[in-house]
């Protein structure tokens, strides 16, 4: 996690809106999802994990260094409105993009269960603060080392087993949304994730970020990043995810001793 | 001294087998001599039917005459009058569809090298260091919202009045398609910046990063900020795709997509960050300006490349210059063939581009003759990467953030002759209005808004 200070954004932006960044003049142009804004001292927080050359760079930088470019806030805000009962679920390190979303339907009123899972314990991050206003908390690990063992599907369809719930938010690894997709559909509560494709500008212009949803093709960057879960075809966005796997294989490479480190 | 000479001096460009190695610019342009010797194939007819044929009414009998005469700065005064990019236009402009279609030389022989003569002026005058005058400020603060042809077309003349101008840039640098779309061996990004140098020398205030619909809405640009007008310049950026099968496949990218990474990303250059997929046989699916553009980059990053388009050469609508420069470098060209699937392999990954053949029928719409696909011609290129160059839509983000701006049916903004859309001070002008279209169209949309938005602010 890293905070920016970036007032025009953190004066706009809303829970589920992203940012593109660049590091330095040489950079890609990356996505992430904004995790949290101060409006006061004018930052934004990101959360990002180390995967390219740039996820490296960002990695390497300290306080008080810059950034090349920071735009947003960018993507439609989070659709809250009318749901007074949700359950919100978050998988590693999209847990810190499903926080902002579970604290502003806390705001608006509704009753928050939230669900989070983990690979194990030594990756477990935010979940005092989850715990905190939640009217109901679970905790998985796929290991077992901390909470439930296995994933965050077993607690959310014991959820769905008891009550009705107007929503299902879930933000996580594709893998983990594909299957929240598939575990809500059977109990019909409409179920949002947070799609966080490959992009380069975030105003619709290179069709990078497309996806199909109910057979027709979305960009994510103007009409999302959110969509109804039901409807996107997973299978398609994880291989259009792998694209340029061969590249930051070797970004990585260039930089060996840096992918060693963990970001959280 | 009058010139008969039938055909154009020609271009000294750099070699095929050269230039498909290097991103360096392909047309060279003309030397002072050969300038002034061109410059001398002008009759100087009394119609000047090449003005006609001109979006922006360039003065181009005179401002040839200047060339003749050795006076390269007045020549370029001549133009500078009525267009703001001459460098950019004198390379991009599809002359052979405006000036040079008209020019009487070409009845027998060629016509004079209107573009070329262009180019040489421009480039003459950036070569020099000359410093403008401030103009006197009028007090007035004017945002335009996108910094390609049209915003800074608009930006420049109403810098010249006196006006205080912002413009908003999404990206991280500013020029629009210029930057982002137009490749390097077309158009040289120098030459961009230093066209939006003199923008900056004028007082304009130039903002990237700033993504207008989410950063600030076009109602906060004059409540918040207090700009007492608006331009919207926001080009047509939309990708279309064709919707057929396997189009989402790894492999398959928007001609926009493959384009930004190399233009505006310098993806080609060894310490660049960005990632561009390297394809061994790539299979580009159009024949404008932008699909030409697309194919010669490919070639240029290594591969072999075919270009496929539903009609004929005739039909072709790129400038005939850049299908003779791909033809050169050793580019395919697979006409009267559209695609029907996108084959791939098990991994998503694109391995080929299925087609029909097509026929043309009779003229539609467009005046040009309607392609109809011949029954069970199907046949298969083999292809890594599919480039889609099928021609772009309106950007979507204002309209969608801005309420009671009024839009046609693919997402144009609704505008008069005089670039006033349906919301009181905000105007528009360019691609974001008339859909996707040339570098001098939008300029003098943004020209003319300009105009507008000063006659709207003195209350004339």
């Amino acid at each position: 996690m890293i905070e920016v200070e970036a007032p025009r954004i953190a004066e706009k932006a809303l829970a589920g809106q992203f940012v593109i960044l660049r590091t330095d003049g040489r950079g890609e142009r990356i996505p992430l999802t904004i995790a949290g804004t101060d409006k006061k001292r004018g930052a934004v927080a990101v959360i990002f994990q180390v995967v390219g050359g740039t996820t490296m760079a960002l990695n390497e930088k300290r306080a008080g260094d810059t950034l090349a470019d920071f735009v947003g806030p960018l993507g439609n805000p989070t659709e809250i409105a009318g749901v007074k009962k949700a359950i919100v679920v978050g998988g590693g390190v999209g847990c810190a993009i499903a926080l902002p979303v579970a604290r502003r339907l806390k705001e608006a009123g509704a009753a928050v269960h939230s669900v989070i899972g983990f690979r194990s314990s030594e990756f477990v991050i935010l979940s005092e603060e989850f715990r905190a206003f939640s009217d109901s908390f679970a905790l998985t690990t796929d290991d077992g080392s901390l909470g439930e063992k296995g994933n965050v599907c077993i607690p959310l369809r014991r959820l769905l087993e008891g009550e009705t719930f107007d929503a299902v938010y879930a933000i996580g690894p594709l893998v983990m949304m594909k299957f929240v997709a598939a575990a809500t559909e059977p109990y019909h509560v409409k179920t949002i994730v947070s799609m966080d494709p490959i992009m380069i500008d975030g105003t619709g212009m290179c069709g990078c970020c497309r996806v199909r949803v109910g057979g027709e093709m979305k960009f994510a960057c103007v009409d999302g990043p959110d969509f109804d879960a039901h409807l996107i075809d997973f299978d398609e966005a994880i291989a259009r995810n792998r694209a340029y796997l061969p590249f930051e294989a070797q970004a990585r490479e260039r930089h060996c001793n840096l992918y060693k480190k963990e970001v959280n | 001294m009058y010139d008969p000479r039938p055909t154009k001096y020609p271009m000294p460009v750099q070699d095929p087998e050269e230039r498909r190695r290097n991103f360096g610019e392909v047309a060279l342009g003309y030397d002072r001599e050969t300038a002034v010797r061109e410059a001398s194939r002008c009759l100087h007819c009394k119609a000047h039917p090449c003005m006609e044929g001109c979006p922006v009414s360039v003065r181009i009998p005179d401002f040839i005459a200047k060339i003749a005469a050795g006076d390269f700065e007045g020549a370029y005064e001549v133009i500078s009058e009525s267009s703001s990019l001459p460098a950019v236009c004198g390379r991009v402009c599809p002359q052979e569809k405006q000036c040079e279609k008209f020019c009487v030389r070409g009845g027998r022989g060629e016509p004079v090298g209107i573009g070329r003569l262009e180019r040489f002026a421009a480039d003459f005058h950036l070569a020099q260091e000359t410093e403008g005058e401030l103009p006197a400020p009028n007090g007035h603060r004017v945002a335009v919202v996108g910094s390609g042809p049209a915003g800074l077309a608009c930006a420049g003349e109403l810098a010249r009045r006196g006006y205080e101008v912002t413009v908003f840039e999404a990206l991280h640098e500013a020029g629009g398609v210029l930057i982002y779309g137009i490749p390097e061996f077309r158009l040289p990004k120098e030459i961009v910046r230093r066209e939006i140098g003199r923008l900056l020398a004028l007082g304009v205030k130039i903002e990237t990063d700033s993504v207008i619909g989410r950063l600030y809405t076009v109602e906060e640009l004059k409540t918040e900020l207090g700009f007492e007008a608006v331009f919207l310049g926001t080009g047509a950026g939309l990708p279309r795709f064709m919707g057929i099968r396997g189009e989402n496949a790894n492999g398959v990218f928007s001609a926009n997509e493959y384009l930004t990474r190399a233009n505006l990303m310098k993806a080609y250059e060894e310490d660049s960050e960005t990632p561009i997929y390297r394809g061994r046989q790539v299979a580009v699916v159009g024949g404008g300006n932008v699909a030409m553009d697309a194919a010669r980059t490919a070639r240029r990053l290594g591969a072999e490349v075919t270009i496929v388009y539903r009609r004929g050469m005739e039909e072709l609508p790129a400038r005939r210059e850049e299908a003779e420069h791909a033809k050169e470098e050793g580019i395919a060209f697979r006409l009267l063939a559209n695609p029907v699937e996108i084959l791939t392999d098990g991994e998503n990954n694109a391995v080929g581009l299925k087609c029909v053949e097509m026929e043309l029928g009779q003229p539609d719409a467009s005046g040009r003759r309607r392609p109809i696909a011949k029954e069970g011609s199907e046949f298969t290129i083999a292809a890594d990467c599919v480039i889609m160059a099928l021609g772009t839509s309106p950007n979507p983000l204002v309209k969608m953030t801005t309420e009671g701006l009024a839009t046609r049916a693919h997402g144009e903004i609704a505008a008069d002759g005089e670039g006033r859309t349906s919301l009181e001070g905000v105007f528009a002008g360019g691609d974001a209005v008339s859909g996707s279209a040339t570098v001098i169209l939008a300029m003098g949309a943004g020209k003319r808004a300009a105009e507008s938005i000063d006659r709207y602010l003195k209350g004339a």
